[in-house]
């Protein structure tokens, strides 16, 4: 009887185990395992086993400035969600029901759209020709157009704009759990709304800021089309590098190196400060 | 001379009043509870006060300036709330030093009030805990020094013993009492526990529906109920509805005895339970016994009469002779018995 009991939860997640193996442990594991073959030119693959292809990675800068680029543009991007986001959710609480509903449509609306169309969106909006510029231009704000389509800036706009939800929903998860009288207590002890906020609310909503950031980090370092529609071909980052290396250039073992590195780096962060943050905010971290 | 003082306060939301003319003055020092069932409009009237909730109509007075419309940061006002609020990622000594640091008091000095106010609630031990390594009574002990080390002109306490088991509860009750005497702190309490509010009040203000129902020590309270809810929300009361002649009220054909030549009219005639004799001689009332319950300190008998069902609770003073099924007499003194017109009290 004991025993039964025991395996249970091992047979019970054993199918989810399986296909978690089968599609995304296994194709890893094939990626690594090509990422140490030697590239043969015109696309071949060759016999010995080298690690060629991340002495090329450490060694170029060329690879240094994407890798810079990707983790700034993720770190950014993470930073502004922050920014942008846990005021939104905390906004979101404080609704009436129906404008709430509303809201969150309104929030979760970027999510509903494909990636193309919306990237497609965001470059009719920001091209030299765009909706902004013209608009600019017509009021003499500015005398030329601002170039924003395919730079730093317009990738992080557009990324921002579709990985806030993400944050919000995090944060307003936490929000829930928030006992209002805390706010009312520390309000009654002489403190002023911006005191509140930064005092009593957001050290409590740590977890969700966390995770929420977590998530948008490895989305914003992974992202593909946003920085290949937007960022164009000359702004690179890993994925679009990886993706020109496969079908463009048909290194496949170099872009294999590529994408360990991001995996790993990506990975390596989010557990550092991970770490760092339940660390140093243990007490709200039930 | 009052210190605290509500004026006709009102709160009217869209389609239901909360609380609709409530006027009160409480003296500098005096304890008041504001007792009632709940959604009896106390804790609406508690919010009011502290200035969570603007009021729909009346005036708040503290020392005579007006604060009706002073937000809560400012009122200087100490709350223990009924989920006590503790900030979850604050140390004790953080969590009660947050309102000096609020007032701009010096680290040293501050440290030497936390200090002080900890050893008042006997919790100096437990200053670098957190608030989830407390236990409840240690909780509500830090959420009382947290409000106190501020100095408030006022403490008000929204049902502060809600969350404690019975045994803790009273152990607390006690403390907090002797506390509020030592500090001597005017203070509002809300609870719907009449053992409580009986326990630690200078006065108890009985709410229902809104409406001050009746306001008075706890003894007068008992003794001379308002009415027929005054009577039965602060402890258990028989109440029958009769007709009031001369020194007599006559119930069901029964004539009650009345101290009360003045009463007239229709009349709820009240009587509490331990102030009813079980005799064998001749009697008010004769009745049967239809359930007798032990609850330690006292015996409860319940008695099927005429007049209808009636609570009777003798002092346990060793096994009564009265039993389950008997015909039993039962008198009282007309002292003993209240009567108020029908349907006194506010909202009776």
């Amino acid at each position: 009887m004991n025993e039964q009991r025991n395996l249970l939860p091992y047979w019970l997640t054993a199918p989810g185990m399986l296909v978690t193996l089968a599609f995304v442990a296994l194709p890893l594991v094939l990626i690594f395992s090509l990422s140490l073959y030697p590239f043969v030119s015109g696309g071949g693959v060759g016999e010995q086993m080298t690690v060629a292809n991340y002495a090329d990675i450490f060694r170029d800068d060329y690879f240094h400035a994407i890798f810079a680029r990707t983790f700034g543009m993720a770190i950014l991007v993470t930073f502004l969600c922050i920014v942008i986001g846990v005021p939104e959710a905390y906004v979101l609480t404080r609704l009436s029901q129906r404008w709430r509903a509303v809201s969150v449509v309104i929030v979760l609306g970027p999510l509903l759209i494909s990636v193309v169309i919306r990237t497609l969106g965001w470059a009719i909006l920001l091209g030299n020709e765009g909706v902004i510029n013209n608009l600019l231009l017509a009021t003499g704000l500015v005398s030329e157009p601002v170039k924003i389509m395919f730079t730093f800036t317009g990738v992080v706009i557009a990324m921002v704009h579709v990985l806030v939800p993400f944050m919000v929903l995090a944060v307003w998860t936490s929000l829930q759990k928030l006992d209002p009288a805390t706010e009312q207590a520390a309000q009654s002890l002489g403190a002023g709304l911006p005191t509140v906020l930064r005092r009593i609310v957001f050290p409590q909503v740590i977890p969700g800021v966390l995770s929420g950031g977590l998530i948008v980090f490895a989305l914003a370092a992974s992202a593909f089309a946003t920085p290949a529609i937007i960022g164009g071909r000359r702004l690179k980052v890993v994925p679009t590098t990886i993706y020109d290396e496969f079908l463009g250039n048909l290194n496949w073992p170099l872009g294999a190196a590529l994408a360990v590195v991001l995996v790993l780096i990506v990975l390596a962060v989010s557990m550092g400060v991970n770490r760092l943050v339940e660390r140093r905010w243990k007490q709200v971290f039930v | 001379m009052s210190f605290l003082e509500l004026q006709g306060l009102s709160k009217r939301f869209d389609d239901f009043t909360a609380v609709s003319g409530c006027s009160l003055s409480v003296a500098k020092g005096e304890f008041v509870c504001l007792l009632g069932p709940s959604g009896c409009g106390k804790t609406t009237t508690l919010q009011m006060v502290a200035g969570f909730v603007p009021p729909t109509e009346g005036r708040i007075l503290l020392d005579g300036q007006d604060i009706t419309s002073v937000k809560p940061d400012k009122r200087g006002l100490g709350i223990v709330f009924q989920s006590y609020a503790l900030f979850p990622h604050m140390t004790v000594a953080d969590n009660v030093a947050f309102g000096l640091e609020m007032r701009g008091v010096a680290a040293t000095e501050r440290r030497r009030r936390v200090g002080e106010t900890l050893e008042l609630v006997h919790l100096e031990s437990l200053t670098d805990r957190y608030p989830r390594e407390l236990s409840g009574g240690q909780r509500q002990r830090v959420a009382m020094a947290r409000a106190l080390v501020i100095q408030p002109p006022v403490l008000l306490l929204d049902e502060p013993m809600g969350a404690l088991d019975a045994k803790l509860r009273e152990e607390m009750q006690i403390e907090l009492r002797a506390l509020q005497h030592r500090v001597g702190i005017t203070t509002i309490m809300v609870t719907h526990d009449q053992a409580e509010a009986m326990t630690l009040a200078d006065r108890v203000v009985l709410m229902n529906q809104g409406r001050i129902e009746q306001v008075g020590r706890p003894f007068d309270m008992y003794e001379q109920p308002n009415g027929r809810f005054s009577s039965t929300f602060l402890g258990k009361a028989n109440v029958f509805a009769g007709q009031a002649i001369g020194g007599m009220v006559e119930v069901n054909g029964h004539r009650l005895p009345c101290a009360d030549r003045t009463a007239a009219g229709v009349v709820d005639y009240i009587v509490r339970p331990e102030k009813v004799e079980i005799t064998r001689e001749p009697a008010l009332v004769r009745g049967r016994i239809s359930a007798r319950v032990f609850l330690g300190n006292h015996w409860l008998f319940q008695v099927d009469t005429p007049l209808g069902t009636m609570q009777i609770t003798h002092a346990n003073t060793g096994l009564p002779q009265a039993g389950e099924g008997d015909e039993v007499g039962l008198c009282w003194s007309g002292e003993h018995a209240r009567v108020v017109p029908a349907g006194a009290g506010a909202t009776a």
